[in-house]
C-alpha cells in the first residue's frame, strides 16, 4: 500500500518524463516550422518540470519528516531517533535523494534561464531550454529506474537507521551539498547556452559567451564556496587534522573548478580580443562532463572512499550519458571551429592575453594532473588487475610548481595592460611588487618555513597582493585626484565602475590567504599524542594541556564519550576542549568528534584517541597548525569576490508600475527567425 | 604563414610531451601498490622498504596495545600468510580482532611491516551491527560513573 507521499513523489517523478519528452520536440518543431505555439509549450514544459520535480522533493521531505517508512529511501536513511535538523537534510545524505536533489535544483535552473532569457531574440535560449531538457531527461529516468527513491516497502518497517553517523554530526553537512550541487549543476547552464549557440548558428557572436559568463561566475562561486565547506567538514569530522587528502571525491569536486576558473579568464579573452572562441567552447564542455564524471565517481561507489557510500548499478547509465555527452560535445566542437577562426591575434609576448593564455595552460594542466592521478587506479585494475593508489605526494609534487606558477601569474596579469606594454610600462608596474615578495618571504624564514616551495608560495602571494592592490590604490587615487573623493569613496566607486574587474581582484586575495593557511599549516604542523589520567598534562606548541575529566553521556540517537581538557598558559586556564567520540547505534566504528580552539594565528586541535572503558585514562592526540583559520576566511573573501563580480547589473531601463506600458503589437525581431 | 602554424603546433606538441613525461615519471614513482600479506612476501626483496598498503584482518589475540608509550604491534593475516605490524599511537577504538584493516607503511628487511597510517577497512554500504556487536554495552560503566 502506497502512501500519499509515495504516491505523489512517484507519481510527479513518473509524470515528468512525458512533459521532458514533449518539450525536447517542441524546441526544434518551433523553430524549423516557425511555430510560435510551440515554443510556447517547450518553455510550459520546462516549467511544468520544475513543478513536478518540486513536489516530488517536497513529497521526499515529508516522507522524511512523517518518519514515512514505506518510502524506500526513508527506510533507507530516516530513523525516529535522528533530530529534525539531520532528519531533513538526509534529503542528499544517500544516493537516490541526492539525484532527487540534483534533478529539483536542474530544473530550477531551468525555470529561470527561460524566465531571465526568452525575450531574447534568436534561437539561442529555445536551444538551450532543449538542452536543459536532455539533461533533465537523464535524471529523471535516473530517478524512476535504478535511483527510484519512492519503492514501495512492505511490510512498513517501525523504524530505519537513520542517515550515515558521518553524515549527521556536524552541521556543515547542511551547507557543503547543497552548495556543491548548486555549483555542479549550475555548471550545465553554460554548456545549454554552448550547444544552443552552435545549433542556433549564432556561436559566432558573443551572447552566448555573455550569458555563460555570468552563469559561470555564479556557480564557480557556490563552487570554491562548497569546496572550502567541504575540506572544513572534513577537518572538524574526520579527526585527521587536515582539511585536503587529494581523496577522489576532492578531486571530483575540484577539477570543474579548475577548468571553470581557466573559461571566467578566457572569456575575458573572447570579448575584447575575439580569441580563443573554439577553446572556449572546449572549456564550457569540459567543465560540465567534469561535473558529471564527478557525480559518476561519486555516486558509483567505483572509487571507494570515505565519501563514497552507496554503490549500485547507476554506474552504467552514467557512463552511457557521459558518452553521448563527450560525442555530442565533440560534434559540436569540430562542427564549429571552422566559423570561429580567432579574430584577433596577439599582438605581443607582454601583454595581458598572454598571461591569461599561461593561465589557462597552467589550470588545464593542473586539471589533468587530478584527472590522471585520480583515474589511474581504475586504470591500473581494468588493465593490469592490479590494486594501486596515487599518493599525496604525487599531487602534491606535481602541483606545487603549477601553485605557484599561478600566483606569480596573479601578479602579473592585473598590471598589463591588453594588447601591448611598453618597456616603461613593464617596469613601474612589474618591480614595485618584488619589495612585496621579499618582505613575506622573509616573514616565512622568519616564521620557520624552510620548505623551498613554503617560501615560494609566500614570494609569490606577497608580489601578486602587493600588485592586486597596487590596482586599487592607483585607480582610487585616479578618482580622488578627479572628482575629490575621499578614499572610501573614491574605491567603492571604483569597484562599481568596474565589478568585474575588481571583483576579479577581490577574488584574487581570498586565493592569497587561503595559500598562505595552506602553505603554513602544512609546513609548520606539530602533532603530540599522549595517554593521560585525570590531573596529567601534556605539553603542545608551547601550551599545556591538563586532562580534567572523562565523561559519558546518552543521547537518542547515539552515545557520547568525551575528555575534557584546560589549556593552561602558565598556572592560568585560558580555555578548555571537549574533544569526543560519538557512538551511532547503527555503526560499529564511533564517530570522532575533534574539538578546535581557532585563533587568528592558528588552530589548537584535540583528537579522543581511546579511552579505558573504566574512565581512569584517555589517550589524545593534540595538533597545532598555524593559519589554517585562513584558509576559511579566504575562501569566504573568494565568495565575495564572486558576489561583487557576478551580481547582475540593475536592469537600466525601469519603468515606472502607474505608467501605462504601451505594449508593442509584435517584437519585429522576433518574427524573421521564425519565418525562417 | 604554415610554417608559423607547424612552428606553433610543434610547440604545443613539445610541451604536450614534456607534461606527459612529467606526469609518467610522477605517478611511476608514488604509485602505492595494494597488496595482501600473502602477495607481499611473494614479492620477496622487491617488497622491502617501498610504500605499500597492506590490507587484511587483524589476526585474533595478537593485538597488544601500551597505552603509556604509545607502542601499537599486532598481526594483519589474510588467512594463507601473516605480518606482524608496528605502529606507534592509539588504535581505532573499535579496533577488535578479525576486523578488516588497511596499514600504509614499508615493509623491514628484519620482517615486521612499520605502519605510517592505519585505516580501519569500513564496508562502503554501512550496516546496523549484529546481535552481539552493540557497542551500547562497552561504554556503559563510564556512563554510569559519570552520572553517579
Amino acid at each position: 500500500m502506497q502512501s500519499v507521499n509515495g504516491l505523489v513523489g512517484h507519481g510527479a517523478l513518473l509524470l515528468a518524463l512525458p512533459f521532458i519528452a514533449l518539450g525536447i520536440i517542441a524546441v526544434p518543431v518551433a523553430v524549423n516550422r516557425g511555430r510560435r505555439d510551440w515554443l510556447e509549450i517547450g518553455y510550459g514544459a520546462v516549467y511544468a518540470n520544475f513543478a513536478l520535480m518540486s513536489a516530488a522533493a517536497l513529497a521526499m521531505i515529508s516522507a522524511l519528516v512523517t518518519h514515512d517508512f514505506s518510502v524506500s529511501y526513508v527506510a533507507q536513511v530516516g530513523s525516529r531517533e535522528t533530530p529534525l535538523f539531520y532528519t531533513i537534510i538526509s534529503l542528499w545524505g544517500a544516493l537516490e535523494g541526492s539525484i532527487l536533489f540534483w534533478a529539483w535544483v536542474l530544473s530550477f535552473y531551468g525555470m529561470t534561464v527561460v524566465a531571465l532569457n526568452k525575450s531574447r531574440a534568436g534561437n539561442l535560449v529555445p536551444y538551450a531550454a532543449m538542452t536543459l531538457l536532455c539533461i533533465s531527461l537523464f535524471f529523471s529516468i535516473l530517478l524512476v529506474g535504478p535511483a527510484n527513491p519512492f519503492h514501495v516497502v512492505s511490510p512498513v518497517p517501525q523504524n530505519g537507521p537513520g542517515p550515515n553517523p558521518l553524515l549527521q554530526n556536524h552541521i556543515l553537512m547542511a551547507v557543503h551539498p547543497p552548495l556543491l550541487y548548486l555549483g555542479y549543476v549550475g555548471m550545465s547552464v553554460p554548456f545549454a547556452f554552448a550547444v544552443g549557440a552552435v545549433l542556433s548558428g549564432e556561436a559566432e557572436n558573443n551572447d552566448w559567451i555573455k550569458v555563460s559568463r555570468t552563469w559561470t561566475m555564479a556557480s564557480w562561486g557556490f563552487l570554491s564556496a562548497a569546496i572550502i565547506a567541504g575540506m572544513w567538514w572534513s577537518y572538524e569530522v574526520l579527526g585527521w587534522g587536515g582539511y585536503w587528502a587529494w581523496d577522489p571525491v576532492e578531486n571530483a569536486s575540484f577539477l570543474p573548478w579548475l577548468t571553470a576558473t581557466a573559461f571566467l579568464h578566457s572569456a575575458m579573452v573572447q570579448e575584447r580580443r575575439g580569441m580563443l572562441r573554439v577553446w572556449n567552447l572546449n572549456l564550457v564542455v569540459g567543465t560540465f562532463v567534469l561535473t558529471i564524471l564527478g557525480t559518476f565517481l561519486t555516486r558509483s561507489g567505483i572509487i571507494s572512499s570515505v565519501h563514497a557510500f552507496t554503490t549500485g548499478t547507476i554506474g552504467y547509465y552514467f557512463l552511457a550519458f557521459i558518452t553521448i555527452v563527450l560525442v555530442t560535445g565533440g560534434v559540436i566542437v569540430a562542427g564549429s571551429s571552422d566559423k570561429l577562426r580567432s579574430k584577433g591575434k596577439l599582438d605581443s609576448a607582454a601583454s595581458r592575453e598572454t598571461v591569461f593564455l599561461l593561465n589557462n595552460l597552467f589550470l588545464t594542466a593542473f586539471m589533468l594532473t587530478v584527472l590522471v592521478g585520480t583515474l589511474f587506479p581504475l586504470v591500473a585494475e581494468a588493465m593490469r588487475g592490479v590494486k594501486v593508489s596515487v599518493g599525496g605526494p604525487f599531487f602534491n609534487r606535481m602541483s606545487l610548481p603549477i601553485i605557484a606558477a599561478l600566483l606569480f601569474l596573479m601578479g602579473v596579469g592585473p598590471a598589463l595592460p591588453w594588447k601591448v606594454a611598453s618597456k616603461a610600462e613593464l617596469r613601474s608596474k612589474l618591480i614595485p611588487p618584488t619589495a612585496g615578495a621579499l618582505v613575506l618571504a622573509a616573514a616565512a624564514l622568519i616564521a620557520g618555513i624552510h620548505d623551498p616551495y613554503g617560501i615560494l608560495v609566500f614570494a609569490f602571494v606577497g608580489y601578486a597582493a602587493t600588485a592586486n592592490f597596487r590596482e586599487f590604490s592607483i585607480g582610487a587615487a585616479v578618482r580622488r585626484r578627479a572628482h575629490g573623493e575621499s578614499w572610501p569613496t573614491a574605491f567603492l566607486r571604483l569597484v562599481e565602475g568596474n565589478r568585474r574587474r575588481y571583483g576579479g581582484y577581490i577574488a584574487h586575495f581570498g586565493v592569497f590567504f587561503v595559500a598562505l593557511g595552506i602553505a603554513m599549516s602544512s609546513t609548520l604542523r606539530t602533532e603530540r599524542e599522549a595517554t593521560l589520567q585525570r590531573g596529567m598534562t601534556m605539553q603542545i606548541a608551547g601550551r599545556t594541556l591538563r586532562l580534567q575529566d572523562i565523561w559519558g553521556r546518552e543521547e537518542p540517537q547515539r552515545q557520547v564519550v568525551g575528555a575534557t581538557l584546560e589549556i593552561m598558559n602558565g598556572n592560568r586556564v585560558t580555555g578548555t576542549l571537549e574533544p569526543r567520540m560519538n557512538f551511532y547505534r547503527t555503526q560499529q566504528e564511533p564517530v570522532p568528534t575533534p574539538d578546535v580552539r581557532s585563533g587568528v594565528l592558528g588552530d589548537l586541535y584535540l583528537n579522543l584517541m581511546a579511552f579505558r572503558p573504566d574512565g581512569s585514562n584517555a589517550t589524545i592526540r593534540a595538533i597545532y597548525q598555524p593559519l589554517v583559520p585562513w584558509i576559511w576566511f579566504g575562501g569566504g573573501v573568494v565568495v565575495f569576490g564572486a558576489i561583487v563580480a557576478g551580481w547582475p547589473t540593475a536592469r537600466r531601463r525601469r519603468v515606472p508600475a502607474v505608467v501605462p506600458v504601451p505594449a508593442p503589437p509584435k517584437p519585429p525581431a522576433r518574427e524573421p527567425e521564425y519565418a525562417a | 604563414m604554415t610554417t608559423k602554424k607547424g612552428i606553433i603546433i610543434g610547440g604545443i606538441a613539445i610541451i604536450v610531451a614534456a607534461f606527459a613525461y612529467l606526469l609518467y615519471g610522477g605517478l611511476d614513482k608514488n604509485i602505492v601498490y595494494f597488496l595482501t600479506p600473502h602477495e607481499l612476501l611473494a614479492k620477496g626483496t622487491k617488497a622491502v622498504d617501498v610504500p605499500v598498503r597492506l590490507g587484511g584482518q587483524v589476526k585474533p589475540g595478537s593485538v597488544k596495545w601500551n597505552d603509556t608509550t604509545l607502542a601499537l604491534h599486532f598481526i594483519v593475516t589474510d588467512g594463507t600468510s601473516e605480518i606482524a605490524v608496528d605502529s606507534k599511537g592509539a588504535p581505532p577504538q573499535m579496533f577488535r580482532d578479525g576486523m578488516g584493516v588497511v596499514v600504509e607503511g614499508r615493509y623491514g628487511a628484519n620482517g615486521t611491516f612499520n605502519c605510517t597510517s592505519l585505516m580501519v577497512k569500513h564496508s562502503n554500504e554501512y550496516r546496523p551491527p549484529k546481535p552481539g556487536e552493540s557497542v551500547q554495552e562497552m561504554q556503559k560503566t563510564l556512563i554510569k560513573g559519570a552520572s553517579s
